[in-house]
């Protein structure tokens, strides 16, 4: 039940992202991109499947049984891609008020009537 | 000193000397010319202490390793052939040297003549010297790179951009389609390495791509040596200093592609193809440069057409694909370096001293300037094929060559009369170089009044005609074994029987030089009247303008063509890019699953979960809440935000990654400070009236199309995610870093061990890229003028402002103090906390869950926390925080401990553990994984508080410029929401 009660949480995740990545205004993409990498880290995690209370953090020092932690490859990769993008949302921020001062709008193309 | 290794010296001597000189100062033209001609001299000297290995047919080699793994060596290889055009390229080049001191103008920034001329002069011997046909491409396009630097050296000038750009497009576009023709030939062949392909001619002509690399090849050479219809590059360089055309478009660059083709004779040669392509572009380019050399009013054009006249005559004896045609190819070759490049000197010279090089206007020059006279008229002599001077010879090896027959074809039948009328041409601009402009009346109104240039500057010119008339006179004993050796080595067989005698008794072919000259002479009679009118370029083609064709082209192609593309194709906004970028993604994706199939695993590991279920209703309805609140409540999406971010976090904890938990736990704090304190800066919206009519029904549509999209990604996300959890995990590397996690990095967090130790460079990349955002943050914001706020100071604020106002001991601002003054101690008490909680995170990352990333975003967070009690400016008197040395210690620590392995002789960022005994506290690991955990977590500290400072500092500034503002008008500014 857990898997699936997971993907259709990643799948609400990513399609709530996704719509305000298509949204005109440049704080709707903003919150857009932060849901969808949610979605994203969440999916990556899950390609190690589902484990409860095998953190991977071997209980004695030597050679780790594969049995019996959760996968921690998918955990190094989503690790770094938190803090990353943690990082591309500062700059995107920043970029974005840059543009508003510049344009005056809060439009993602930097004026309001498209052509 | 061995043979090989002064190839390595002759080959690498220009391109230092290159370096060098670029170095220099600016003015200085003396030092910049001694180099340069120093350099160009020692090359000389070293191609001429290799004469006497090559003479008797030996080859010397110097080969290394370049990408072994492609079959790829770098080879240098010097024949009889390649030494020839080494002499010419390092003597003619030493010429132009000191040509080139006395013709650039103090003005001229001269550091960047001579190291681009001595690059090209590497260049052109890395050409010739090119063991290696993918070596050789190379050389080919610097070549046509230095080329274009050389043509645009004035790039003030329009022209020379003009010409300098449409060289380069032309014969780089050659040197392309070249390397494509060479990729096939060390196809079939199965080597590059010049003498396996020479080697395989036979092979290479049964083959069935022999016509498309044949093909390839000749495009590339044509290119490079102006033949028809690509000729019209060449006159259009001529807006060059004279020293490069004089160097780079009669001695050297033109050549090689005459060079190349003669080279590869012997592995392409002896076809119908060859025959007719090469002979056919030959013949033609040759007839045409004559005919349209003779009505150049521009003295430089004339050459430039004479070049390419004389270069189809090289290529024509190319292509009738005869043994003795190769011989008098390579003769008349270096016979055609040596006369051209002196008339292009004194072109050089008559301009120089007269001011202009327009023949209309140059005239009776004799008088003024009789040596230089004397040199041009004998190099022109050369040029039309006098006896006595070196053009006579190769001339006479050339008709002898074309009276042979070769397929009896009718135009193989004509081609004596065809030469014979194209010789014609060839005197008649010659004389008129000569009559019009060093005889006739004095010239008239000339910019300046000419006289004899410097001893120096004539001297280069001198020595190559001198060269002209010895070898005209004393053939054999002057140049004969090099011709031999250059013959042999061209030919790869031993040569052909062939005479270099003055005198060969009352021939046809002498029967043909005189007539030529004979007709030559009546044609510049009966074409002076014409001439006289002063019209430029020739009659019939005039308008017929391979340059203007070519600008046609190039616009149509890299103007309208992308223009109508761009319009068809392209958008400017967002929305369209992003939804398109997704349809198609999510296309690729089903048509993939198309294919296989898609079905669900029975590997369901859990039963009923009640409380995860309720966490992740609360996780929906945030993510959904947030997606509709975005546009007019953004702080309640904010906080959704929050919500789904705890969610995921709660995720992360239920399924075993405790790391993951701590750390979008801290991130999610910082993201959501970021956000608010942009917040400000975004124009107020309310939600208008519903929209009615036709620009309602179009934006539901949007809205619709946009759903669709949405749910179409969701969906198919939520189903791969699903499919992939109901099978059972594959075996994968995790196996590897589960099994050595503690044994080979000295650590119990797996997580932590593969990024500081296992995948550690990567981890190195990333801080990287974290450091380089957050001075991209700092940078853009430094410049950065805010919009105005877009909210008004709130009621509430603007009440307590008159109250503070209102009493004379209060001063503004002093209740909000006064209210958080509980929360701001509580706040500056805990730094000291959250700090020690930071280094507990940070020691323990190596063997439970903790570490650099979240340790050092933990670290910003008592930062800020002390920038939020305290303000800005006060936070600030008391503790100064350097973030940019934070990252920068953080990016030293980490590269500094990868690089400290190098010290014990292993690879960059291996790691080395132990556990040291410590009193009291026991044993304690020692990594040398912590030291780089350690510049993680600086840089992650340094990264994070310098985004989130700008932005505060931000507020700050526009603090300071509404309080500036309100100064000036105090009447208006009084609660005012701007």
């Amino acid at each position: 039940m857990t898997e699936i009660v997971l993907a259709i949480g990643i799948g609400t995740f990513a399609a709530s992202g996704m719509w305000l990545l298509l949204r005109p205004r440049t704080f709707q993409v903003i919150i857009g991109l932060s849901l969808l990498s949610y979605a994203v880290n969440l999916f990556i995690v899950a390609m190690g499947r589902l484990h409860t209370d095998m953190p991977p953090v071997l209980e004695k020092a030597g050679p780790g049984d594969p049995a019996l932690y959760a996968d921690p490859l998918p955990q190094a990769l989503v690790l770094t891609a938190i803090v990353i993008s943690f990082a591309t949302t500062a700059l995107l921020l920043v970029v974005l008020l840059a543009a508003r001062g510049l344009t005056g709008t809060d439009h993602v193309d930097g004026r309001e009537t498209p052509p | 000193m061995s043979y090989a290794f002064s190839l390595v010296v002759l080959l690498a001597l220009p391109f230092a000397g290159s370096c060098v000189a670029a170095l220099l100062r600016e003015n200085a033209r003396n030092a910049e010319a001694w180099l340069a001609g120093a350099v160009a001299l020692a090359g000389l000297i070293l191609v001429a202490s290799c004469y006497p290995q090559i003479v008797d047919g030996g080859v010397i080699r110097y080969t290394a390793e370049w990408a072994p793994e492609l079959g790829l060596r770098f080879s240098i290889r010097m024949d009889g052939f390649a030494w020839l055009m080494a002499t010419l390229v390092t003597g003619i080049g030493f010429l132009v040297v000191l040509y080139a001191r006395y013709y650039l103008s103090p003005a001229d920034p001269v550091p960047r003549f001579f190291s681009f001329l001595l690059a090209f002069m590497g260049a052109m011997l890395g050409v010739v010297l090119s063991g290696n046909l993918i070596q050789l491409v190379f050389f080919w396009e610097l070549t046509s790179l230095f080329s274009f630097l050389l043509i645009g050296y004035w790039y003030q000038t329009a022209p020379a951009r003009d010409g300098a750009r449409m060289a380069l497009t032309i014969t780089a576009t050659g040197g392309l389609c070249l390397f494509a023709g060479v990729l096939i030939i060390g196809h079939i062949v199965g080597s590059y390495e010049l003498d396996r392909v020479l080697a395989s001619g036979a092979l290479i002509r049964a083959h069935p791509l022999y016509v498309p690399a044949l093909a390839l090849v000749l495009l590339g050479a044509l290119t490079k040596s102006a033949q028809f219809p690509f000729h019209f590059w060449l006159p259009s360089a001529m807006a060059a200093p004279t020293p490069v055309s004089a160097y780079l478009h009669s001695a050297t660059m033109v050549k090689a592609g005459v060079f190349l083709l003669i080279r590869l004779w012997p592995a392409l040669g002896g076809t119908q193809e060859w025959l007719w392509l090469v002979g056919g572009a030959g013949l033609v380019t040759f007839i045409f440069g004559a005919f349209c050399a003779c009505f150049q009013q521009d003295l430089k054009g004339l050459l430039a057409y004479s070049t390419i006249s004389h270069l189809g005559l090289i290529t024509l004896l190319t292509g009738l694909d005869s043994p003795l045609g190769q011989v008098a190819a390579i003769f008349h070759l270096m016979n055609h370096a040596t006369f051209k490049a002196s008339l292009f000197m004194a072109a050089g010279i008559i301009d120089h001293e007269a001011g202009t090089r327009d023949i209309r206007r140059l005239s009776g020059l004799w008088r003024f300037m009789p040596v230089t006279a004397t040199l041009a008229m004998v190099a022109a002599a050369a040029m039309a094929g006098v006896p006595l001077l070196n053009g006579f010879l190769s001339k006479e090896m050339f008709f002898a060559e074309t009276i042979e027959i070769h397929d009896n074809s009718l135009i193989d039948q004509a081609l004596p009369y065809i030469v014979t009328l194209a010789s014609m041409f060839t005197v008649a601009y010659s004389i008129r170089f000569i009559r019009d402009v060093f005889f006739g009346p004095p010239p008239q109104d000339l910019p300046r009044t000419p006289h004899e240039p410097p001893f120096l500057m004539r001297l280069p010119a001198g020595l190559l005609v001198l060269a002209c008339l010895v070898v005209g006179v004393a053939p054999t004993m002057t140049v004969g074994p090099a011709l031999n050796a250059a013959v042999r080595a061209a030919l790869d067989a031993p040569p052909p029987p062939y005479s270099l005698a003055v005198w060969h008794g009352f021939t046809f072919e002498f029967f043909m030089s005189f007539v030529a000259l004979a007709g030559g002479a009546a044609i510049y009679v009966l074409l002076r009247p014409y001439l006289l009118r002063g019209l430029d370029g020739p009659p019939l083609l005039r308008e017929l303008s391979g340059r203007r064709m070519f600008d046609r082209v190039l616009v149509a192609i890299s103007w309208r063509l992308a223009r109508w593309l761009e319009g068809v194709f392209g958008t400017r906004r967002l929305q369209p890019q992003l939804q398109w970028l997704t349809i198609v993604a999510v296309t690729a994706a089903v048509s993939a699953l198309f294919a296989v199939g898609l079905s669900v695993g029975n590997g369901s590991s859990s039963g009923p979960d009640l409380p995860f279920a309720l966490l992740w209703v609360v996780g929906l309805a945030c993510a959904v809440g947030a997606a509709s609140q975005a546009k007019y409540h953004r702080v309640t999406a904010l906080i959704l935000l929050g919500g789904a971010g705890l969610v995921t976090c709660v995720t992360f904890v239920w399924l075993s990654a405790p790391d993951l938990a701590l750390t979008q736990l801290v991130v999610e704090t910082v993201t959501t400070v970021l956000l608010l304190l942009g917040v400000r800066w975004l124009p107020k919206r309310f939600e208008p009236a519903e929209l009615n009519g036709e620009a309602g029904r179009v934006i539901r549509w949007y809205r619709v199309r946009d759903l669709l999209i949405s749910l179409a990604v969701g969906g198919g996300l939520a189903a791969l995610a699903y499919a992939a959890m109901t099978r059972p995990a594959p075996d994968s590397i995790s196996r590897f870093f589960v099994e050595n996690a503690y044994l080979k990095g000295g650590g119990t967090n797996i997580v932590n061990v593969i990024l500081v130790d296992f995948r550690g460079f990567d981890t190195l990349g990333e801080i990287t890229v974290l450091g380089v955002v957050a001075l991209t943050v700092f940078a853009l914001l430094r410049r950065f003028r805010p919009a105005p706020d877009s909210i008004p100071v709130p009621e509430q604020q603007r009440t307590q402002n008159l109250f503070d106002e209102s009493l004379p001991e209060r001063e503004k601002g002093a209740i909000v103090r006064d209210a958080m003054a509980v929360p701001a101690l509580i706040m500056r008490l805990l730094f000291p906390v959250v700090g020690t909680m930071a280094v507990f995170l940070l020691l323990r990352g190596h063997d439970l869950p903790g570490g650099g990333f979240v340790a050092g975003i933990t670290m910003a967070v008592a930062f800020l926390l002390q920038y939020m009690a305290l303000g800005t400016a006060q936070a600030e008197e008391r503790l100064r925080v350097l973030p940019v040395r934070w990252i920068g210690v953080g990016l030293l620590l980490a590269a500094g401990t990868g690089a400290a392995s190098w010290l014990f002789g292993r690879p960059f960022l291996t790691s080395y553990f132990g556990y040291a005994d410590l009193p009291l506290i026991g044993k304690v690991p020692t990594a040398s994984a912590f030291v780089f955990d350690l510049g993680v977590f600086s840089l992650v500290v340094g990264a994070t508080v310098l985004m989130l400072i700008a932005l505060a500092h931000q507020s700050v500034r526009s603090h300071r410029i509404a309080a500036e503002q309100e100064a000036e008008t105090p009447a208006t500014a009084a609660g005012d929401a701007r």
